[in-house]
């Protein structure tokens, strides 16, 4: 694995009301190329924001975002061309209701990479074919399950074949039995190298997947390093404390 | 009595009037629609707008957006959006006669539109004005409709759309606006419906319309109950099918809703 450095975190800060709510209170990381990056922590510690951050869903008070070395913090750069490179899965799926499932997949290829109608759809139909869901090309979203939805998402954001995939808890609003198909697909996706940054309370998948966790509380990186440190030697209190209550 | 036989077979004798009005108003009706939806959709667009086109003043050397201070303010400051809620406050908050009669006595004043009958009957120099003044008055109000309809749709849609690199335009166009349109339909039909109604208001400035019928034919019969009632029904038999097809959209539009 190379390590050159994808995006780079610099004391990034992400502040409400004023700086009343620290979203994020100066967060620095490096994430490599190939890197699986989980990202955990208790609820409201700015996991959201710093992912939501990454690709300017969530515009930063201060700091700055390194993407393929160019800062995307910078105004005057077009942030429309950085962002088709970040592929971007959500808790609640955003599906496009009133589109098809093929429509909601080669609209992006086809509207900003101006690519050939045929040709994005043969590449979404092979997406399509890789999460067993090909039959299901012309349904609308509400026609499918929330495991199928998530599934969908991930290979929409795959059309735009992104340099690096972020997902924001992709399994929180799914039933228990269907956590599975979606994590399936996640590992895979790893599996071949993708670049991933994940928010999750999977602590499973964690483990087994991720290469880096990240612990955040209160809006600030409290500690960093590979699953087993993370999880079989966690130092800070808020680390050890986290852990009893969810492991 | 205030109906009498006699008086509505004097209304019979002017039925070309009618149907002359009756053309008049549909056009009336009809051009309003259409300028009146495509400036609404523009003031809306505008109102909801991210344009800053001050922000460079609130860019500090870092390429940053300056929190506070006057310069900050000056950066969030969006002309287009202040422009298009000077535009739609103004046009609800005054009578639609005060402008009728602005458009037509004093913007029109001293512009020369040629006098001819559109249709043989509409006398298009004030036919014009009404349309002019009706369109800017219904774009004000079919504006907060498409606006309320777009805030309506999730900020995820915008999210994932914004996420795969799409424009501002490209999720409006792609992605809110199909949505918005088809959620606000009835809202929609209701306007068009009151358009309708609405239009009668140009018999004031002397366009040929039902009511202008009405009004001729009273003076030429002296009956005033009976055209009264005639157009009470033309009115309706435009107003209700209307309300009836764009349900019919509705009920098109709304695939992908069911299962
Ligand atoms: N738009 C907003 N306005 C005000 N405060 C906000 C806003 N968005 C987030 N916050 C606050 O910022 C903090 C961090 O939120 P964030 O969503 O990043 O947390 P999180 O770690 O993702 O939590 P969860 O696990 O519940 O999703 C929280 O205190 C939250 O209330
Ligand atoms: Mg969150």
């Amino acid at each position: 694995m190379t390590n050159d450095k994808i995006i780079q975190v610099k004391d990034l800060k992400k502040y409400y009301k004023k700086g009343v709510i620290k979203a994020l209170d100066g967060v620095s990381v490096d994430i490599n190329r190939g890197d699986v990056m989980v990202v955990i922590g208790p609820s409201g510690s700015g996991k959201s924001t710093l992912l939501r951050s990454l690709n300017l869903l969530e515009e930063p008070t201060a700091g700055s975002i390194i993407f393929e070395g160019v800062d995307i913090t910078n105004k005057k750069i077009d942030i429309n061309k950085h962002r088709q490179k970040m592929g971007m899965v959500f808790q609640h799926f955003n599906l496009f209701p009133h589109k098809t499932i093929l429509e909601n997949m080669i609209l992006a290829p086809v509207e900003v990479k101006k690519i050939p109608a045929e040709q994005a759809k043969a590449k979404a139909m092979q997406l399509l074919e890789r999460v067993g869901l090909a039959d299901r090309a012309d349904a609308y979203p509400i026609q499918l399950s929330g495991g199928q939805k998530q599934r969908i998402a991930i290979v929409r954001a795959l059309c735009m074949e992104p340099d690096v995939m972020l997902f924001d808890e992709p399994t929180s609003a799914l039933d228990p039995e269907m956590v599975g198909e979606v994590l399936d697909v996640m590992k895979e996706l790893a599996n071949e190298g993708m670049t991933m940054v994940v928010v999750t309370h999977e602590m499973g998948f964690a483990r087994e997947v991720g290469n880096r966790v990240l612990f955040m509380a209160d809006g600030k990186l409290v500690e960093e390093g590979t699953p087993e440190d993370i999880f079989e030697n966690p130092q800070s209190e808020r680390l050890q404390d986290f852990l009893s209550k969810v492991l | 009595m205030f109906f009498t036989q006699e008086g509505f077979a004097l209304t019979w004798d002017y039925r070309q009037l009618f149907i002359d009005g009756l053309v008049c108003t549909v056009s009336l009706s009809a051009l309003t629609v259409i300028f009146g939806f495509i400036l609404a959709l523009v003031l809306a667009v505008m109102r909801l707008s991210n344009w800053h086109p001050f922000s460079f003043l609130a860019l500090d050397k870092n390429g940053h957006l300056r929190e506070e201070g006057f310069l900050a303010a000056l950066g969030r400051f969006n002309p287009v959006s202040f422009i298009a809620s000077i535009y739609v406050e103004l046009f609800r908050a005054t009578p639609m006669l005060v402008q009728l009669f602005i458009i037509y006595y004093v913007v029109f004043a001293d512009i020369d539109i040629p006098s001819f009958k559109l249709f043989g009957t509409i006398r298009f120099e004030r036919f014009v004005p009404g349309v002019v003044a009706l369109s800017l008055n219904s774009a004000a109000y079919l504006s907060e409709i498409i606006r309320s309809g777009i805030q309506s749709i999730d900020g995820g849609q915008t999210e994932a759309a914004r996420s795969l690199g799409l424009t501002q335009t490209q999720n409006m166009r792609f992605i809110i606006l199909p949505q918005a349109i088809k959620n606000i339909l009835p809202a929609i039909a209701n306007e068009f419906v009151t358009i309708i109604k609405e239009s009668s208001i140009c018999y004031t400035i002397g366009v040929g319309e039902i009511m202008y019928a009405v009004a001729s034919i009273k003076g030429a019969t002296f009956r005033i109950a009976e055209p009264l009632v005639v157009a009470t029904a033309v009115y309706f038999c435009l107003t209700f099918p209307t309300s009836k097809i764009i349900e019919h959209f509705e009920r098109k539009m709304s695939v992908g809703d069911k299962r």
